[in-house]
């Protein structure tokens, strides 16, 4: 794939915040810090005629080969993926998230369809998105305690779901409970 | 015994004229364990809220502990309606992540598994889209055309849903002359039978009444709300993978892309019929084209079983340290990320891998277009009428073991 000619304008308009660039397996990859993230994809998307996101996730770098020892990385990223349906090029957006202040701005104002993507990323790996309309867990019950894409997770999970032994409860509770006797507390 | 069951739904001041439903886990209209929580206004939806996550299982984690061969599996479980296209999308990026070359005559082969599979699910999709909306007898039939590829499904692989057909660097099994038989004989009815399927719904007032203007979508809208496939075509936008990142053997094939217009459900419905089409005449040109030659490349990666009981296997190497061996032999397995992403039937399934030199992927994103559809579906449902969601949740062809991960 040849050179898209978007890194070299990403690093003359956000200098301080871009990184690093590379390509990968012909993919171009850049990698910036979280502060202007909201300005960079707006960017990406007005000026680049970059319409579709790809794909939005995190990625917890903290046993990463790579990215330990280096000051560039951080504890966490959150990984854009853009492409142009016009002109078939497409970027990745590597956004550093350290780990202490664990929050990076939603783009939902931008790609409404990140809504899902991006509470999907607070709910696995604890990323907090600044004025993210509706930032709830999505894929694990909403009382879970823990992220469970990162590292320090442990892959059988950290016990049983809070809410478990009450649900079974109910449930023997329940299966006791039929029409006849329903009437009969009206009574 | 007495009991009262109380229902705890909390109602603000000023919103007591509302109604407040739960539709789902268990209707059978929701696809799967989708639920809906629905503000309503008489019968027209003012906010409709969908939870998921009802069958998580975990498999981004859960595929950080497993070599990239022993991933396959995981993904017969995401869209378990055509288990092939996700084998394939899978093997396409770990190929491109380990610069594995795959020998032309498997490029065929996964082409043709791929375009059977989204036949099957197309098929699926009319049948459980029509039965939505109240069209009893095409289910039935798309059942009967359904059957005939899961049979070659069945014989070409051993199983009929969760298939596994393909592996690092090329496919299982060869097809045999028999496949390649009965795969001619669909070919040759699947034209005349769906034209029988058109003219039970495509003019039927009913039908018409219940899909034109409802859940429609605009163009710029739906490519922001990330819809992909079918979903997204039917808005006119020109977006297919298969002609943008070309895969497997799409390069070679000649099929066109069909576009809708209106953006609203009778669109997409029409769009997805056409593309069966299209899938039937890229079938007959694998049929006609398929090359000679071997099934799996040189330099893929070898499958180890696991010993049975009261076998004595005298090499006895893990997985992962066979597949390090393999790739260290070839120096080509760097640190690095690759995304890649294929046309399934349902949209855009991308697999983002972080790799980190090792035998298993340091981190496996599974971009589903299922989990951006329900998303959605908040924006596409509201202020359409209660029945109408039936018919949006229907034409999104949403699958939630995708959706759920």
């Amino acid at each position: 794939m040849e050179s898209t000619g978007i890194i070299p304008r990403l690093e003359v308009s956000y200098p301080d915040d871009v990184l690093h660039s590379y390509q990968y397996c012909g993919q171009d990859v850049v990698l910036t810090r979280k502060k202007h993230i909201l300005d960079i994809c707006s960017f990406i998307r007005d000026q680049c005629a970059m319409n579709h996101l790809m794909f939005l996730c995190a990625v917890d770098n903290s046993r990463r080969k790579e990215a330990i020892g280096k000051n560039e990385y951080e504890r966490f990223e959150v990984v854009y993926q853009f492409y142009s349906m016009t002109t078939k090029h497409s970027i990745r957006i590597r956004a550093q998230v350290p780990d202490d202040d664990c929050s990076i701005e939603s783009i939902t104002s931008l790609w409404p369809g990140a809504d899902c993507l991006e509470r999907e990323c607070f709910d696995l790996m604890g990323i907090h998105f600044s004025s993210h309309p509706d930032l709830r867990r999505i894929l694990m019950p909403e009382d879970w305690k823990g992220h469970p894409l990162r590292k320090e997770y442990p892959l059988r999970g950290i016990g049983e779901w809070a809410g478990y032994e009450t649900l079974k409860e109910k449930s023997l509770e329940l299966r006791t409970f039929d029409y006849r006797s329903s009437q009969k507390g009206n009574e | 015994m007495s009991r009262k069951i109380s229902f705890n739904c909390p109602v603000q001041a000023g919103d007591e004229d509302r109604y407040r439903i739960q539709m789902g886990p268990q209707h059978p209209a929701t696809h799967g364990v989708l639920r809906v929580d629905l503000d309503l206004d008489g019968e027209i939806i003012r906010k409709c809220n969908p939870h998921v996550g009802y069958l998580h299982r975990g498999f981004e984690k859960l595929a950080e502990h497993r070599t990239y061969v022993q991933n396959l599996v995981l993904t017969d479980r995401l869209d378990y309606m055509a288990a092939m296209a996700n084998n394939v999308g899978y093997c396409e990026a770990v190929e491109k992540l380990l610069a594995i070359e795959v020998p032309q005559r498997s490029r065929y082969l996964r082409t043709m598994v791929c375009e059977m599979a989204r036949l099957a699910s197309h098929l699926l999709w009319l049948a459980t889209h029509a039965l939505d909306i109240g069209a009893m007898t095409v289910f039935l039939y798309c059942f009967r055309e359904r059957e005939e590829l899961l049979e070659i499904f069945a014989e070409l692989c051993g199983s009929r849903l969760t298939n596994t057909y393909t592996r690092l660097g090329g496919v299982r099994q060869d097809v045999t002359h028999s496949i390649m038989m009965k795969l001619e004989k669909f070919v040759d009815s699947f034209p005349s039978n769906l034209e029988e399927y058109e003219t039970l719904i495509d003019t039927n007032r009913i039908w018409l009444k219940r899909t034109i203007d409802v859940g429609t979508v605009g163009a710029d809208e739906a490519v922001g709300l990330c819809l992909t496939g079918a979903s997204l075509r039917g808005s006119g936008v020109d977006y297919d993978i298969r002609k943008h990142f070309p895969y497997a053997a799409y390069d070679f094939m000649d099929f066109e892309v069909p576009l809708g217009e209106t953006g609203d459900t009778y669109a997409r419905y029409r769009c997805r019929i056409e593309e069966m089409l299209q899938s039937n005449s890229i079938l007959r040109q694998c049929i006609e084209r398929m090359p000679p030659g071997p099934i799996i490349g040189d330099d893929a990666p070898d499958l180890i079983m696991p010993n049975k009981p009261g076998r004595k296997v005298e090499v006895d190497v893990p997985a992962q340290q066979s597949l390090i061996k393999l790739v260290e032999d070839r120096e080509t397995f760097m640190e690095g990320d690759v995304y890649v992403a294929t046309e399934v039937p349902k949209g855009e399934l991308g697999f983002y891998f972080v790799s980190d030199g090792n035998g298993t992927p340091y981190r496996m994103h599974i971009r589903s277009p299922s989990f951006l559809h329900i998303s959605a579906l908040k924006t596409m449902a509201k202020g359409s009428m209660l029945a109408d969601l039936i018919a949006i949740i229907g034409t999104l062809d949403v699958v939630l073991g995708e959706c759920d991960r």
